[in-house]
């Protein structure tokens, strides 16, 4: 017996293939599935580099290598990992959250799916092609020039980039009108679930960043296919100008991939603390004001560039105040948990790490903005920490809470929670040996991206430490998908709603039928299940 | 007030193509000094007008064919749009003879991907009206009033890019 059903039906009874649904729930799943295909290989790509860096002057890959893995790896685990497994549960879930039959355009959803897919391919497509991009994930010029990087690489990750861009636009649009237009009578905007809230204020990032890097993408193209000078100091061009446009993309990317994690705790930790949220106002009100500010920090990626004392001033102050309402969002979920009854699921687990690494992401963040310490430490190892404080400490911790939250919605089972326990702990004490220890390599001077480094340098203890770290991750995620097989084969019947929770994605059955609902539900508040359940004791917003 | 979904989502994707926009314009600004002697010296600002009111004026064409979903007027809103695609052809070809290509200097790589980029979504614009054309041709019961509203939508934000554009490249020469 199989526990991946092969066809997926329709509301009329019908079945489809895979390769040619259209139901959002159905293109979720493919979503989910590309983003942990693509987590597993950008994890063994960060194995090796771990495993190379452990001792030094290793020689296990060589140093053309080593550029591609790291390369390959950042670009994978932001744009082929993090960012579909975001849009995949957004996708799934945002219609049932909402109570609407589907998204707002069921094709082209279908279409942003495959988009992202044949990005992804694309890029890999490189290895087989002469060799992946070795540049960075960011990929600097004038290096990524084709003086510079004269294989096909690069050429690949523009293409790929490019092509994955358009289908992440395009379900930003999608998941945009279905949360404007499509909610259930009653649900006004300030009654939709915060992780609805966190989905729009994304999707607005989305279409303010992602045709920033499209735009920089066709230039580095002309640059490179055309003899084109945009990037090329020679020719009269800056290179400093691509810069300025992958970071007006790429730092609100960073609020891409953090706000539907902080959108998916803020479901589980009330939920698993029996306590409507505190401040919805506030969390909601302060993803807009992180959404907003975002888009005005880019350029404390290139304090080290000399733009200017001013213009390094400037950018410093706007990146504080970003602290200000990431902080609020912290304070309102320490405040739901307060006087609640904790339930400790692994979802709740989850949830809480995120909370506290996320805060010290935040916080080596916040030092990262004070001008002087960044150019002492730019470029180096404390970067790596802290962007890995924030991206895997803070999302990923929070797309784990959210897949233990919601897989029993989207399968029918519960995932163990005895495996999840494992799961938790081993990620948690992997993690924080992985990285912990990269702040004090980065403070005595180790640059990111060396491929080796001498014995004389001190800096080899701590680096075997941190891939010690690394194996223990791994070894965890090893759990995590252990637990995801067996579960999904022969876990506990979940029944509609196993947390008895608020929001209407468990209203409906489990997995939901092909309609989502029945009947098209009508809410008056912002827990139409708990009003549905406790009419005695209803939400009164 | 009730919203179509179709026209939001073609309203959410014109402003995301905005930022693209701005983006390469932005570029063509930074660099605007470098290349503005090869520009005063080489662009023909009279005749590339002439092909601009062409474009412009099927955005009037395009407002009366949605008003009375009329066959006619869509295809006299191609015939300008194509009108303004073979001018930019014939001054590609001119300036490419002149030696000026995208990897000549900084003035053709900028210029080039300003107006090319430009040009392709007329084309993709084209490519909808004929779509729509086609459509109506065969049934036009069968076309929902909205496909109307939505390609009219999105050829005027193509006539509009070129507003600044035009202003930014040819205008600019005279600044």
């Amino acid at each position: 017996m199989t526990a991946i059903p092969l066809w997926v039906r329709r509301p009329a009874g019908e079945r489809v293939g895979w390769l040619r649904t259209v139901d959002h729930k159905a293109i979720g799943v493919l979503y989910i599935g590309m983003g942990v295909a693509f987590f597993a290989v950008g994890g063994l790509e960060a194995l090796l580099l771990r495993a190379q860096l452990a001792t030094p002057e290793a020689g296990l890959v060589d140093p053309e290598t080593f550029n591609q893995a790291f390369t390959v790896h950042g670009v994978t685990m932001i744009l082929l990992a993090v960012v579909p497994l975001l849009v995949g549960f957004a996708n799934y879930m945002v219609p049932l959250m909402i109570g609407a039959p589907d998204v707002a355009f069921p094709r082209l959803n279908a279409l942003s799916f495959w988009l992202s897919l044949v990005g992804g391919v694309v890029l890999y497509f490189s290895f087989l092609a002469g060799g992946a991009p070795d540049t960075g994930w960011f990929s600097y010029a004038p290096l990524s020039e084709r003086a510079f990087a004269p294989g096909t690489g690069v050429d690949y990750y523009i293409l790929g980039l490019a092509v994955n861009g358009a289908g992440t636009i395009i379900g930003a649009i999608n998941l945009s009108v279905t949360i404007l237009l499509m909610r259930c009578p009653g649900m006004a905007i300030s009654r939709v679930p915060l992780f609805v809230w966190m989905t729009l204020v994304t999707s607005v990032l989305i279409l303010g960043a992602y045709p920033a890097l499209t735009a920089a993408l066709v230039m580095l193209l002309v640059d490179r296919q055309l003899s084109g000078h945009f990037f090329d100091p020679a020719g009269g061009g800056q290179a400093v100008l691509w810069q300025h446009l992958f970071w007006f993309f790429g730092h609100p990317e960073v609020y891409i991939m953090v706000l539907p994690a902080m959108g998916m705790i803020s479901e589980v930790i009330p939920v698993f603390s029996r306590k409507p949220i505190f401040g919805y106002g506030f969390v909601a009100g302060s993803s807009v004001a992180i959404a907003f500010l975002s888009f005005g920090v880019w350029a404390h990626h290139m304090f080290a560039v000399g733009l200017g004392d001013t213009e390094n001033a400037i950018f410093s102050a706007t990146s504080m105040l970003i602290a200000i309402p990431t902080g609020v969002k912290i304070f309102n979920w320490i405040a739901t948990m307060i006087g609640g009854r904790l339930r400790m699921t692994t979802a709740m687990l989850f949830a809480v790490g995120f909370i506290a690494m996320f805060v010290i992401g935040g916080l080596s963040g916040v030092s990262l903005a004070v001008v002087p310490i960044d150019l002492a430490v730019t470029d180096s190892y404390y970067v790596v920490a802290h962007l890995h404080y924030v991206l895997f400490g803070g999302t990923m911790l929070g797309i784990f809470a959210g897949a233990y939250y919601w897989f029993p919605k989207m399968t029918g089972r519960l995932l163990s929670e005895r495996l999840g326990r494992w799961h938790f702990w081993l990620t948690f004490a992997g993690f924080n040996l992985t990285f912990l220890p990269q702040h004090w390599l980065g403070a005595v001077g180790m640059p990111r991206r060396v491929f080796t480094y001498a014995a004389s340098t001190g800096w080899g203890p701590l680096n075997l430490i941190s891939t010690i770290g690394a194996a223990i991750l791994a070894i965890a995620m090893v759990v995590f998908f252990v637990n995801l097989v067996r579960s999904l084969r022969s876990g506990e019947i979940a029944g509609d709603d196993p947390w008895d929770a608020f929001t209407l994605e468990w209203s409906t059955t489990s997995p939901p039928p092909p309609e989502n609902f029945a009947t098209i539900p009508a809410v008056t508040g912002r827990r139409p299940l708990w009003d549905r359940k406790h009419p005695e004791a209803r939400d009164k917003s | 007030m009730t919203v179509d979904r179709t026209l939001l989502g073609v309203a959410i994707f014109i402003a995301s193509e905005s930022v693209f926009f701005l983006a390469i314009v932005l570029a063509y600004v930074a660099y605007r000094d470098a290349g503005l002697a090869t520009a005063k010296a080489n662009l023909d600002i009279g005749r590339t007008a002439i092909f601009s009111i062409a474009l412009f004026a099927s955005s009037g064409t395009m407002a009366l064919a949605a008003r009375a979903r009329s066959g006619t007027w869509l295809g006299a809103t191609m015939a300008l749009g194509a009108i303004f695609l073979v001018g930019q052809g014939s001054e590609y070809a001119r300036l490419l003879g002149e030696g000026i290509g995208p990897g000549s200097a900084l003035f053709g790589t900028t210029f080039f991907t300003l107006t090319g980029l430009h040009g392709i979504h007329v084309l993709a614009g084209l490519v909808a009206l004929a779509a729509l054309f086609t459509a109506n041709l065969g049934r036009p019961r069968a076309v929902r009033a909205v496909a109307w509203e939505a390609v009219s939508f999105y050829w005027h934000f193509v006539d509009a890019v070129w507003v600044v554009v035009f202003s930014v490249v040819y205008l600019g020469t005279l600044l």
